[in-house]
C-alpha cells in the first residue's frame, strides 16, 4: 500500500511535521575531507550526528519542479531514503529502532552547491521546493534498509549509485542516536542523508531517485520563476 | 491585543489577557499559576538569528558578521512559560538567550525591509537556551546544541503587531532566581527585524506562523537546576523556565 505525504492538487499540503536529515553521514564523504576535518575551523571530526532541518516550504510532491535560482547554474540531487515515524520516539535503542519506524519515502535533499559545512546551510539547502518528497510505503516493504542502494538517474541516465553499506550510520542507528535529544513524533520524516558528491542538474532536466522496493521520486527542474505555483 | 493558548480544565483555550490575568474565552479569569502554558504559536518553521548583538558576538569571540548567522529549530523543542527545561548530567556549560521573536503573519516572498512589518502577526519572547559542551564545529550551532527538546521556551503571550509600534527600540531583561543578569535593547542588534525579514524572504517564503528568532545580547550566565530564569522583553512578556536535572 502506498500513501501521499505531500497531496494533490497543488499547491502541495504536506502532512509531515518536520523533516531531519543527516548530514556527512557518508563514509566517502568524510573521507574525502581527510585532514581537512583537524584544520581550522573544524578541527575534530564529527562526534555526534550532524542534521539538517528541510523546512516545510521546501516540502513538494513528486511530478512537482524543483526551482532553479536564476543566479546558480546547476543544483546538486541529494537522493535519499527517509523513514517516516510511526509512533513517539524518544531515546530508543538502536536494536529495536526500526519499530518506530511507521513508513518508507524517497527524498530528495536538493541544495546549492557549497564547501564549508561550518556554519548551517540555509540558502543553500532551504529554498522554496528543495526538498521533493515522495510516497509514503509500508514499513514492512522495507526490512533491511541499510541495504537499500540510491539511484539518480538524471533524463533517463544513471549519474550516481550510492549503496546502503556506505552510510556512517545506518537508519536504526541514525534514528536511535538522534533521539537521544530529539522525540520524533508521528509524521516526523528521517532523513538518511545524501550520497558522496550528489550529481548536479540544471533547468530543463529531469531527475528520478529510485529505490528498490520504496518507489521512485520524479522532478523535472525549471527556472525559478517558470516554477511560481 | 495578547493572545495565549493554556490548558485549564483539561482543556486547550484561546486565552486573551486582561488586567494581567488571563482571560479564558467564557469570561473567567485566571491567574498565570492556574493554567498551564503552551507555545503561544504552534511551531512550524523556526529560523534563528545568531551573533546578533555587537556585544554578544564580542563575549563568543567572535567579529560580528556581515551576513547574518541563520539557524532552523525543530517543533520538538519548544515549550510554555513556566515550563522545565532539563539540564544533562554530562554539561558543564548550559545557558540561556533572552530573544524578541517574531511571528510571521502573512506570507513573505521578497519583501523589502520597508514593508516588512507588515508581515509580522506579533510578538513573543523567547529563550534559545543552548549546551555549549555540544557544540561542535559542522553546521554549527548544530541542532544537538539548539534543537534538544522541550529546551527553547516561547510565550507567554503573542502580542499583536499594532500593540508593539517600534520593535527595534524595545528593553531586554533577564533574571536569575530574581537577580538581573543581562540588560540590553533591541536597538543593537546588528541586523533589524524589517531587515531579517527582507533577508530569509529574498531567498524563501515565509509563512503565517513562522518564527524568526532575533538573538541575544551579552549577560550569559551558566544555570544550574533549581533556577529560575525570566527573560523580558518590554512590553511584550516576561517568560519563565526553570532547570531541572535531566532525568538518567
Amino acid at each position: 500500500m502506498t500513501r501521499r505525504l505531500v497531496s494533490d492538487p497543488r499547491p502541495a499540503v504536506p502532512a509531515a511535521r518536520a523533516v531531519y536529515v543527516a548530514a556527512l553521514n557518508r563514509h566517502a564523504t568524510i573521507a574525502a575531507l581527510g585532514d581537512a576535518l583537524l584544520r581550522e575551523p573544524y578541527r575534530t571530526p564529527p562526534r555526534a550526528p550532524v542534521l539538517h532541518l528541510k523546512p516545510a516550504n521546501t516540502w513538494i510532491g513528486p511530478g512537482d519542479p524543483i526551482p532553479c535560482p536564476r543566479d546558480v547554474p546547476a543544483l546538486r540531487m541529494g537522493g535519499t531514503l527517509g523513514m517516516v515515524i510511526g509512533r513517539p520516539a524518544s531515546r530508543v535503542a538502536e536494536g529495536r529502532a526500526l519499530e518506530y519506524v511507521g513508513g518508507w519515502l524517497v527524498a530528495n535533499d536538493v541544495s546549492i552547491p557549497y564547501e564549508s559545512h561550518y556554519r548551517p546551510a540555509i540558502k543553500q539547502r532551504c529554498r522554496d521546493g528543495f526538498c521533493p518528497i515522495g510516497a509514503v510505503v509500508d514499513a514492512a516493504a522495507l526490512t533491511e534498509p541499510d541495504r537499500a542502494e540510491v539511484v539518480i538517474e538524471i533524463n533517463g541516465r544513471i549519474e550516481c549509485r550510492a549503496a546502503g553499506s556506505g552510510l556512517v550510520r545506518g537508519a536504526a542507528r541514525l534514528l536511535a542516536e538522534v533521539s537521544t535529544f530529539i522525540t520524533f513524533e508521528p509524521g516526523d520524516v528521517l532523513l538518511v542523508g545524501e550520497p558522496d558528491r550528489p550529481p548536479l542538474a540544471g533547468p530543463g532536466d529531469t531527475v528520478r531517485i529510485i529505490i528498490a522496493n520504496v518507489g521512485t521520486l520524479e522532478s523535472p527542474i525549471r527556472w525559478d520563476h517558470e516554477a511560481a505555483r | 491585543m495578547k493572545r495565549a493558548r493554556v490548558i485549564a480544565d483539561g482543556i486547550e483555550y484561546a486565552a486573551t489577557e486582561a488586567d494581567g490575568r488571563v482571560r479564558l474565552p467564557d469570561g473567567r479569569l485566571l491567574r498565570e499559576d492556574q493554567v498551564n502554558w503552551l507555545p503561544p504559536v504552534a511551531p512550524r518553521t523556526t529560523f534563528a538569528v545568531g551573533l546578533n548583538y555587537a556585544d554578544h558576538a564580542r563575549e563568543l569571540a567572535f567579529k560580528p558578521p556581515t551576513e547574518p548567522l541563520v539557524f532552523l529549530k525543530g517543533p520538538n523543542t519548544f515549550t510554555g512559560h513556566r515550563g522545565t527545561v532539563a539540564r544533562p548530567a554530562d554539561i558543564t556549560f548550559m545557558h540561556y538567550e533572552c530573544e524578541l521573536a517574531v511571528v510571521i503573519g502573512r506570507t513573505a516572498r521578497r519583501v523589502k525591509a520597508a514593508d516588512a512589518l507588515g508581515h509580522v502577526a506579533g510578538y513573543t519572547v523567547a529563550n534559545d537556551y543552548a549546551f555549549r559542551d555540544y557544540l561542535e564545529n559542522y553546521y554549527r550551532p548544530n541542532l544537538r546544541v539548539k534543537s534538544r527538546d522541550r529546551a527553547t521556551p516561547l510565550g507567554p503571550w503573542l502580542v499583536d503587531a499594532a500593540d508593539v509600534p517600534d520593535p527595534m527600540d524595545l528593553a531586554l531583561r533577564t533574571t536569575v532566581n530574581g537577580r538581573e543578569t543581562l540588560r540590553g535593547s533591541t536597538r543593537e542588534m546588528i541586523f533589524s527585524v524589517p531587515w531579517l525579514i527582507e533577508y530569509l524572504s529574498g531567498f524563501l517564503t515565509l509563512s503565517p506562523g513562522d518564527l524568526i528568532l532575533t538573538g541575544t545580547p551579552e549577560g550569559l550566565a551558566n544555570v544550574q537546576p533549581g533556577d529560575e530564569v525570566i527573560t523580558e522583553v518590554e512590553g511584550v512578556g516576561q517568560l519563565s523556565s526553570t532547570i531541572v536535572a535531566e532525568e538518567p
